[in-house]
């Protein structure tokens, strides 16, 4: 008895809970309103079914619950009516599946005036490449990938030279343009997925998938990968902003072609040098550090690393409220007025011999070990070496009260979250899951050891 | 049909009889024995799964309090989590658990046609299971690649247990294929050839249908799983490139050209949707013998059941690339494979249609495995619609690899499948052990566990819907994810706490009984099949007593007209169904 009540309350409460969730589809951002229409003919369909079989089994229960006198019918089968269920359910289905089938048909078949536009995976990152004025993109392959090569793009292909590169995970689209995107890996399955767009394809190392679509509404919206692709698959992130087609052009226009990133000027060493003298105050002839006036060490340091660090304190990204540290940064970084010289004086701290700096720290190193290796040696590497094509710099070496700080600061939120710093999250994240400031010293204390 | 029972040449039969407690219960050939051996090792490794579950809902739930599951053991949990309840658990219980128990009993036979082979079959298991446990054990620990295991990251590093965790975990899923192409021959021969005299197919009962088919699929399927098994040891252990293509680790290229990750997948689903019938089927069956006993009426159509089933049964091996819409295969596939997966829906929609009108004019006994059964048909109902969702392939553009997917497949091969577990096993208890299960704390359980699982699947449906993906760590900041999706996923946390320590009931319900139940009669549910007439409660070693049952009947006699009782065991002779006085105590062979 009380099971048909609790059945029948059951129903009546999925019916509720539907209605009044507040957890519902995103606002539909492009035009496949139309896979939004086929889900809509299938809850119609299949919440029928699941009220009324479950209102069927309620009423069931009860009126056929064992009762003194009471005895059941004899009845194997009645052939009429298991065929007029089967053509019913059929219908039912047919109801579903037609408009389904006919909406698939249409996604794989992109319109003719769709642009393509070229996404390309790797652990954890999204990049993105545009065909330039030629309207081809240049041929491209996993043997070609390189520091200043990150697309692998074919030097050889003449197409290539005038791709437009997009190294950052946040990509543009004109809005009422209806696109193709094609779909590349360069390691592992990735899945690129904006939940408003209503579409998703993997990308799989070896051959090129596609999806379409025109965006429609205009607005930043998530990337996300959901293809599980490894320990930082839940911080693979990006975004797609939709924008007037004369903001897009200008955004485009601003974006460096292929051509543009091989043919970049080898970085001057000596105009470097005489700007490090502003630097060499905190940071040592050598870029040795000085825990004292709290400056890391930066000899040893990666190349892109220190020019991305310069850049997020010239653009604020670094340096915020809470770290006052940072701050003394910025006046400095924003002496280096060019992306050029950011360059040479990052070309001059990588001449500097990378003396191992001195350990001030000390922690469980067992313990240090087992969480460097099962969460951080995936990015920075078993050596602590760190390696552009994951975004993770040196630790191995380097001032070992800095990495606290700075774990701390991810942990705290003073650094990571801003927009410009596209990588940073991935770093709050995961400094987030480790336990407390012990397990950071540990962690400290273990990379002292890689060295 | 053209068929000579093996039964006839019984009484040259020799049965090999325990002569000592390790032959009898360790080294046994006896199918009773090995079942439960079977039975409880699944049930075991399915706790380490169970707990690995809470672990990780733990961190989803509560991820600022929580600080023991770190983003790698995340990974490493939910993928032992996956595998360990769909192969290890569901799979071993129902077949080598259920399978063995049942199909000799429900057949009239004395054994399974290979009892050496079937002893095997439960070792080599448990071999397989010590390998898999190994691998919490080794360096790097299990691997971390999701219960699919797709290339190439399975290898890489970037995934946990990329080295050790991976191996061990491929080596164990082989071991485990011998040791159920063992079993399935098994349940395969001795269904076709050990059935006692009169028991024709049509009227055998729906478990051993499901058993039979689920067998036939498993020993079609497993081949799939296992060569993709091996290639993927050749490319992780000897260099080859079967599933790995030119790709970069950390930046340096690795040593591989012109693998393909998308075969892995279809040789993956070509077995991997099978498998989800494989667990399916045998519950179908188990649960149409539940509802029919306690309903006190046959099941409804049951010709249409048998063809329902072998109808899945054949559909499911057309069907598996929907599992793969956004792979990145040919998009042209999904025509073909969205219309086959919407076909299955319908033999399927009749089972449920036809397990509702067997209560239909019952005379329905609410005990606890009926509680079950029914918590099965809602259950089951629900899942099989998502289903239609994500089988029709544009749906499973927004919702694929979404919270969704998980919800729908927790609910129809977690959810329904357990329930039906659990109404099977209160059911048989009697019969099992000789004494009765307490029938308070069954449906405390019942309660528990049922409105629970509702309570952490039902929202977790919207959570896809809103396009939260499955499988991360974290939620992180988003535009589109909202604040309350935390406190859903901490509501659904605590229910899944809930459920989980639930079961704990069943364990002190069926230990406690074995002690303290009242003593069961030989057919306490007045049910007609076969399992439940023999001479002794539990049935001894070689089942029968002196003589074979023989057949007279289906198995679902139920309230016929005219009848001295409100049931016609299939072994009464018909001239014994309108006069016998047929008493509960004296029951055994009519011969």
């Amino acid at each position: 008895m009380a099971l048909a009540v609790v059945i029948f309350l059951l129903v009546v409460g999925s019916i509720i809970f539907h209605f009044a969730s507040p957890w519902w589809f995103t606002d539909i951002a492009t035009d496949w309103g139309s896979i939004d229409f086929t889900i809509n003919i299938t809850f119609w369909v299949t919440g029928f079914v699941f009220v009324a079989c479950n209102v069927f089994l309620a009423y069931c229960i009860w009126k056929f619950r064992q009762r003194d006198g009471h005895k059941a019918v004899y009845e194997p089968e009645n052939a009429g009516l298991e065929a007029k269920l089967s053509i019913f359910t059929t219908v039912g289905v047919v109801a579903m599946l037609a408009p389904g089938l006919f909406v698939w048909a249409s996604f794989v078949t992109p319109p003719e005036n769709a642009l393509e536009y070229e996404v390309l995976g790797q652990q954890w990152q999204w990049q993105f490449r545009y065909p330039g004025a030629d309207g081809i993109l240049g041929t491209a392959d996993t043997g070609f990938v390189s520091e200043t090569n990150p697309f692998g793009i074919n030097p050889e292909d003449p197409n290539g030279m005038d791709d437009v590169v997009v190294n950052d995970p946040n990509m543009h689209l004109a809005v009422n343009q209806p696109v193709k995107a094609l779909l590349r890996s360069n390691d592992v399955l990735h899945n690129y997925t904006v939940p408003q767009f209503r579409v998703k394809m993997d990308l799989v190392p070896g051959l090129v998938s596609y999806l379409w679509f025109d965006p429609t509404q205009e607005g930043t919206y998530d990337i996300m990968c959901e293809e599980l692709c490894g320990i930082g698959h839940f911080v693979m992130r990006g975004s797609v902003t939709v924008e007037p087609q004369a903001d897009y052009d200008a955004w485009i226009a601003a974006q460096p072609t292929f051509a543009d990133t091989q043919a970049l000027a080898a970085p001057n060493v000596a105009a470097g040098q005489a700007q490090y003298a502003a630097c060499a105050a905190c940071h040592g002839q050598n870029g040795e550090g000085n825990p004292m006036l709290n400056a890391p060490k930066i000899a040893g340091q990666q190349a892109w690393y220190i020019e991305r660090q310069l850049n997020h304190f010239k653009q604020g990204a670094r340096g915020g409220e809470g770290d006052t540290n940072g701050a003394q940064m910025t006046a400095f970084a924003n002496m280096l007025t060019t992306d050029e010289a950011v360059r040479n004086i990052a070309a001059y701290i990588a001449t500097f011999p990378d003396t191992p700096a001195q350990t001030t720290i000390a922690g469980d190193i067992a313990n240090g070990y087992d969480i460097y290796d099962r969460n951080c040696a995936a990015c920075h590497l078993d050596n602590g070496a760190g390696i552009w094509y994951t975004d993770a710099p040196k630790l191995a070496g380097m001032s070992d009260w800095y990495f606290v700080t700075q774990i701390s600061n991810f942990r705290a939120g003073i650094r990571g979250n801003h927009p410009a710093d596209a990588y940073g999250e991935q770093m709050v994240q995961m400094a987030t899951a480790m336990g407390d400031l012990e397990e950071i010293n540990d962690v400290a204390a273990y990379i002292n050891t890689l060295r | 049909m053209a068929y000579v029972p093996l039964a006839d040449q019984d009484q040259d039969m020799e049965m090999h009889h325990p002569h000592s407690w390790v032959e009898k219960y360790v080294w046994s050939q006896d199918h009773k024995v090995i079942a439960i051996q079977y039975g409880g090792l699944a049930v075991l490794t399915g706790i380490v799964g169970l707990v690995l579950s809470l672990l990780f809902r733990m961190q989803l739930g509560f991820p600022e309090s929580v600080n023991f599951v770190d983003p790698n053991f995340y990974y490493q949990a939910v993928t032992m989590h996956g595998m360990i309840m769909v192969v290890y658990f569901l799979t071993a219980l129902f077949l080598g658990g259920f399978g063995n128990y049942m199909v000799p009993l429900m057949l009239g036979a004395r054994d399974m046609v290979f009892p050496f082979l079937n002893m095997m079959s439960v070792w080599t298991f448990l071999i397989s299971v010590i390998i898999l446990m190994a691998s919490f054990f080794v360096g790097g620990g299990p691997t971390g690649a999701g219960w699919t295991l797709y290339p190439p990251q399975t290898a890489m590093a970037g995934t946990p247990g990329h080295d050790a965790g991976i191996i061990l975990m491929l080596v164990s899923l082989i071991v485990f294929v011998v040791a159920f192409t063992m079993g399935g021959l098994n349940y395969v021969v001795t269904i076709l050839q050990y059935r006692c005299r009169g028991m024709t197919l049509m009227r055998m009962p729906l478990t051993i249908w499901g058993i039979f088919v689920a067998t036939v699929l498993g020993l079609f399927a497993f081949p799939a799983l296992l060569v993709a098994c091996i290639m993927m040891l050749f490319d992780a252990l000897l260099g080859t490139s079967f599933f790995m293509p030119a790709v970069l680790e950390a930046g340096t290229p690795l040593d591989f050209e012109g693998g393909s990750p998308i075969l892995f997948q279809h040789l993956f689903w070509f077995f991997g949707h099978p498998e989800v019938y494989i667990v399916a089927l045998p519950a179908f069956g188990l649960v149409s013998d539940v509802l029919s006993v306690h309903a006190r009426k046959n099941i409804f159509g049951y010709r249409m059941m048998v063809w329902a089933i072998i109808a899945i049964g054949g559909l499911s091996f057309i069907v598996w690339a929907h599992h793969m819409y956004v792979s990145g295969m040919n998009p042209y596939f999904g025509f073909f494979f969205a219309t086959t997966t919407l076909i299955i829906a319908v033999p399927t929609a009749l089972k449920v249609y036809n397990w509702l009108l067997t209560l239909w004019e019952g005379d329905i006994r609410l005990n606890a495995p009926m509680y079950f059964a029914i918590g099965f048909i809602f259950t089951f109902i629900h899942g099989g619609l998502t289903g239609l969702f994500l089988g029709n392939v544009v749906i499973d553009l927004p919702l694929s690899d979404t919270y969704f997917v998980v919800a729908h497949f927790h609910l129809v091969m977690g959810v329904s499948p357990i329930l039906v577990l659990y109404a099977a096993l209160y059911h048989w208890y009697p019969k099992i052990s000789g004494r009765m299960y307490n029938e308070t704390l069954a449906k405390v359980h019942f309660w528990l566990t049922f409105l629970g699982a509702y309570a952490i699947y039902l929202p977790m449906h919207y959570l896809g819907f809103l396009g939260v993906p499955r499988r991360y760590y974290a939620l992180g900041n988003t535009d589109f994810i909202p604040l309350s999706a935390q406190d859903l996923n901490s509501s659904i946390t605590i229910a899944a706490l809930i459920v989980g320590a639930s079961q704990i009931l069943f364990f002190i319900n069926i230990i406690g009984s074995l002690k303290w139940g009242k003593k069961a009669d030989s057919n306490p549910w007045g049910a007609a099949s076969l399992e439940w007439q023999t001479p002794d409660t539990p049935p001894v070693h070689g089942n029968w007593g002196e003589n074979l049952p023989t057949v007279y009947r289906w198995a679902y006699d139920y309230s016929v007209p005219g009848a001295a009782e409100d049931f016609i065991p299939q072994n009464m002779p018909e001239s014994d169904v309108t006069t016998a006085q047929y008493a509960k105590s004296s029951q055994g062979n009519d011969e």
